[in-house]
């Protein structure tokens, strides 16, 4: 894996505090089973990218089984989930999704309280730059990954800028850790 | 003497001059036409920055801002930077939230100056031209209410050029405190930064409306004009077997004066003249037969590079900056002819065109400024025909021998994908053409912004951008549509049609598709919106270089949309009104509904007006591709007036959003204007600022930000049938908000009942009261007791 904390649209910085980087994939396994109410955010782009046989939908599903942990599906990738056999917790716009993990009273999807932990992926790099940017400044008690094979340093964490064979031996790595049979 | 404020009033006592005493002496200036006009002056003429915050609060109430940095500092004074990171404040005590909405409000300042500015440099030429007393026209008998935002905002009825200026004095006093207000140790709140950010859209609407109504008259644009002519559009349409004059901007008189020149010399089959952004739409307006479009502002480094122009004429804004540079590549010389944009270019204006002319051909300079129309038009031709042969179309697109070559030295570096907007696979596209395929660079045209970006960060210096052109150039060159001119604004017959179904819900609503051409995935997405939309007959308006992407797509019989669809404003119409300063007639059809088909007073009553909108008038605002600092302003003018608004996914970066919450039942309440109760309206329109990510979200969105609390249970039945078809057809489930929007059982669409009202079981749903809505209790009839 590579080191360096560059964003990946390069004109992208942040300001001061930066994501932290996530240079082992054990990172992200500890935060999952650390948090108490994780949730899964997963953009559009998330079934189209990366490469033919590596989407990031298909990982998002297993993630989601794995360590149950709820997704959100944003723009209209219900219908993708679906295809697969995986019905989301829920779906909104990512704005919308945004706008509620902001508000410490959201009492989330399932009406029990406020999450801890969201981690995105799938989103165009720029709106979940700025969407992480907002979680940043406004949100209270919430820690967020990126978890896109590029840096994004509005996160609390995120991987580096990976390829994507990087990204998916890493999160191959994630799955088995958080204790996929 | 004495000088009243808004409307000047001079009056003498006594004028003792070398030939006359006049004494008691009156003259008034711009509000001559009031005492003509019956209708009562409403609360808030020419509204201070915050005469209408009472308003702006109940709109930000609902509709909370999420801010959106793009990064953790304010580097705005030498006090700074500081980091304003989470609840830190600057040194200034400045938060976080008060600096992105200070960021908005400048965005919004720059927009509302701009608009404004361009208006005062036309009703100054055209005052010169025509004089103050020529009529303002823009429908003749079919326009009763000529300048509806003017005579909601101002209070006054403009009938001669002259009129205007009242009102543009009036913006830009408003812009001046506007941006006054962004100063270090000034405001404080961002809630307040929000009302002035709504403040400066609607000074931009007024601005704008202005600059649209004095060029449909004096330049004799359209007027209103449902079947206003078809005209050609497309990077092919130039004739190039003669010389190409290529006009780029917004601001048309210079343009024009090409036009007029060589119809007066009659010589207008010797030259081209094609246009790229707003100033194309406006000059077709001018002269469908005489001008062409090429494109939208995203077409301008590819048209240079191409070598087509042998001159390039730029006035005002959304110009590349670097646009000299690259004529100077393709030896075009060019034209500055705006004080907005000078090029750093000599200023020739007083210099006998001869002496221009010849320096320009001899190529003493690159290029001149000239600020007089008349004489932009003469240097421009005469030019033009004398360095077009000398030429002979040079252009600087690669030879395909020299993009292999290239690419078999790229490094994959991945510096050119890293700059690219849209994250367009370059690095790929160059392995491809290693091996001579230039099919994915090809590709990458269809989804590229023109911007360049890619060139620059390039460490070896590939022009990309001109090897994507080269990929792409058989389409390119292919690419010959028909657009309808901008046909200006809305009658007042066809408001009076559509004015109730639009009010009951019974046209399921008005799409505007406005603003630029930053897509994320080519402008095509646009096109798909608008005939979705109008197939489902909703009324599709449309301006700008929406209007021009949406032109750009062809069926299989090789129709466009404007070929398919009617110009008028009525239910699966589509309709270009213009250029960027046409949006006032999409927000003007709003206000007509309330004034001609509801018969509310709209003379300077603001609020009454944007509160009828809001609840009744099932209109949304797309600007796919929103680029600029003019698009945020013209979106904050309608979210005033009660218009949601929605932007592509580039949008996210205008640093914050307006948002509902249908979650929290206690934000949707309005009164019953009939009883004076406080009523759950349900969530319409849900957002009033959002930004999404792909076209089938966007049409998704649309459907349902075109409900209101007002529409009958027909009209209600119908917009939902809208909302749920496209949700399960897009999105593959029913949507889980659907009983937010059924108030009574009639309201469910007969087709959807077993679902629907499955769905309603499920939720515990409860039967409620249509309410005669609105947000202001001044306007309940009948109160409890009464
Ligand atoms: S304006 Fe305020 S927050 Fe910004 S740099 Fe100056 S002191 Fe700091
Ligand atoms: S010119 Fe096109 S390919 Fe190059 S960076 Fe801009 S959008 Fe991307
Ligand atoms: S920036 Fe230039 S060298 Fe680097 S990958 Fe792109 S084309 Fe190749």
């Amino acid at each position: 894996m590579g080191v360096k904390a560059e964003p990946w649209q390069t004109a992208e910085i942040a300001g001061p505090k930066k994501a932290l980087l996530i240079l082992k994939p054990e990172v992200v396994v500890a935060m999952v089973k650390r948090a108490k109410r994780p949730i899964l955010i997963v953009g559009h782009l998330a079934a189209e990218d990366y490469s033919d046989d590596v989407k990031m939908i298909d990982y998002a599903i297993r993630m989601s089984r794995t360590a149950t942990i709820p997704v959100v599906a944003t723009a209209h990738m219900t219908t993708e989930f679906i295809k697969r056999g995986f019905q989301p917790a829920g779906w909104m716009p990512a704005m919308d999704i945004g706008n509620r993990l902001k508000d410490p009273e959201w009492k989330g999807l399932d009406g029990t309280g406020p999450y801890d932990l969201a981690m995105f992926m799938g989103l165009p790099y720029y709106m979940e730059f700025v969407i992480l940017a907002g979680l940043k400044h406004f949100s209270k008690g919430l820690k967020t990954i990126s978890l896109d094979r590029y840096y994004d340093p509005h996160a609390s964490w995120s991987f580096p800028n990976l390829s994507v064979k990087d990204w998916n031996e890493g999160f191959k790595i994630i799955l088995s850790k958080l204790g996929e049979k | 003497m004495q000088l009243a404020k808004k409307g000047l009033v001079v009056k003498v006592k006594e004028l003792k001059t070398d030939v006359a005493v006049v004494k008691d002496l009156e003259v008034s200036i711009g509000r001559i036409s009031e005492e003509t006009w019956a209708e009562p002056i409403g609360p808030t003429p020419f509204p201070s920055i915050t005469d209408l915050r009472e308003w702006d609060f109940k709109l930000l109430q609902r509709y909370k801002p999420f801010y959106l940095p793009f990064c953790d500092v304010c580097c705005l004074c030498t006090f700074g930077k500081c980091d304003l990171t989470g609840d830190k404040r600057g040194a200034c005590g400045l938060n976080m939230a008060a600096q992105q909405s200070r960021i908005v409000l400048l965005a919004c300042c720059i927009g509302a100056a701009t608009h404004t500015g361009h208006a005062r440099h036309l009703l100054e030429h055209l005052i010169e031209k025509f004089g103050r007393r020529y009529p303002i026209d823009v429908g003749g008998i079919s326009v009763d209410v000529e300048a509806p935002v003017t005579r909601l905002v101002t209070g006054i009825r403009p009938k001669t050029l002259g009129d205007l200026e009242e009102v543009l004095d009036y913006c830009e006093t408003e812009v001046t405190h506007l941006l006054a207000a962004t100063h270090t140790g000034q405001e404080g709140s961002n809630i307040d930064f929000e009302s002035k950010v709504l403040h400066a859209g609607m000074i931009d609407q007024v601005g704008m409306e202005v600059a649209d109504m004095v060029q449909i008259s004096a330049y004799g644009f359209p007027k209103a004009d449902p079947e206003a002519p078809l005209t050609e559009i497309g990077f092919g349409v130039a004739d190039v077997s003669k010389p190409v004059i290529l006009v780029i901007g917004h601001n048309v008189p210079s343009s024009v004066g090409i036009i007029d020149y060589l119809t007066d010399k009659g010589i207008y089959n010797k030259v081209e003249v094609v246009g790229i952004c707003c100033t194309a739409i406006d000059i077709t307006r001018y002269s469908s037969s005489l001008a062409k479009i090429v494109g939208p502002i995203s077409w301008q480094l590819r048209f240079i590079r191409s070598g087509i122009p042998d001159l390039v004429v730029v006035d005002e804004q959304c110009i590349r900056a670097d646009a000299l540079i690259e004529a100077q590549k393709i030896k075009a010389p060019v034209i500055a002819s705006s004080p907005e944009n000078c090029l750093g270019l000599e200023n020739r204006t007083k210099s006998p065109a001869k002496e221009i002319i010849s320096d320009l051909v001899e190529k003493k300079v690159p290029g001149v400024l000239i600020l007089d129309p008349e004489k932009v038009g003469e240097v421009a031709v005469e030019t033009v025909m004398a360095v077009a042969p000398k030429r002979k179309k040079f252009n600087v697109i690669p030879e395909v021998k020299e993009i292999i070559k290239a690419a078999q030295e790229c490094t994959q570096c991945n510096e050119c994908i890293r700059a690219c907007p849209n994250n367009l696979p370059i690095p790929d596209a160059m392995k491809a053409a290693a091996k001579g395929d230039l099919n994915p660079f090809a590709e990458i045209l269809e989804n590229c912004v023109g911007c360049a970006r890619c060139d620059s960060a390039c460490p070896n210096d590939f022009p990309l951008h001109s090897f994507a052109i080269k990929a792409g150039e058989k389409n390119l060159i292919a690419e010959k549509f028909k657009i309808r001119v901008g046909r200006g604004a809305i009658q007042d017959v066809e408001i009076r049609e559509v004015g109730g179904p639009i009010v009951l819900g019974e046209i399921p609503g008005v799409v505007a598709l406005v603003g630029c051409a930053n897509y994320p995935r080519g402008g095509k997405e646009v096109a798909e919106i608008a005939e979705e939309f109008a197939k489902r007959r909703f009324i599709v308006v449309t301006s700008g270089c929406a209007a021009m992407s949406i032109a750009m797509v062809k069926d299989e019989e090789g129709k466009t949309l404007y070929e398919k669809y009617p110009g008028g404003f009525e239910a699966g119409g589509i309709l270009n009104v213009g250029s960027c300063v046409s949006n006032p007639h999409i927000a003007g059809a709003a206000i007509k509904i309330a004034s001609i088909f509801a018969k509310r007073n709209l003379r300077a009553n603001y609020e009454e007006i944007a509160d009828y909108v809001l609840n009744r008038v099932g209109a949304v605002g797309v600007a796919w591709g929103a680029m600029s600092q003019k698009a945020a302003s013209i979106a904050s003018g309608f979210w005033r007036l009660g218009v949601p608004v929605i932007v592509g996914p580039h949008g996210s970066k205008y640093r914050r959003m307006l948002l509902g919450r249908k979650d929290k039942k206690e934000d949707w309440y309005v009164y019953d204007a009939r009883t004076g109760d406080k009523v759950y309206g349900g969530p319409a329109p849900e957002h009033l600022f959002t930004a999404v990510e792909t076209k089938e979200e966007a049409m998704v969105l649309i459907a349902k930000l075109c409900m209101r609390p007002n529409d009958t249970t027909k009209g209600r039945a119908i917009k939902l049938t809208h909302y749920v078809d496209l949700h399960k057809r897009l999105y593959s489930v029913m949507p889980d908000d659907v009983h937010l929007f059924v108030r009574n059982k009639a309201d469910v669409p007969l087709t959807m009942k077993e679902e629907i009202l499955k769905i309603l079981e499920e939720k515990g749903w409860k039967e409620r009261r249509i309410p005669d809505p609105t947000l202001l209790p001044r306007l309940i009839r009948k109160k409890k007791g009464d």
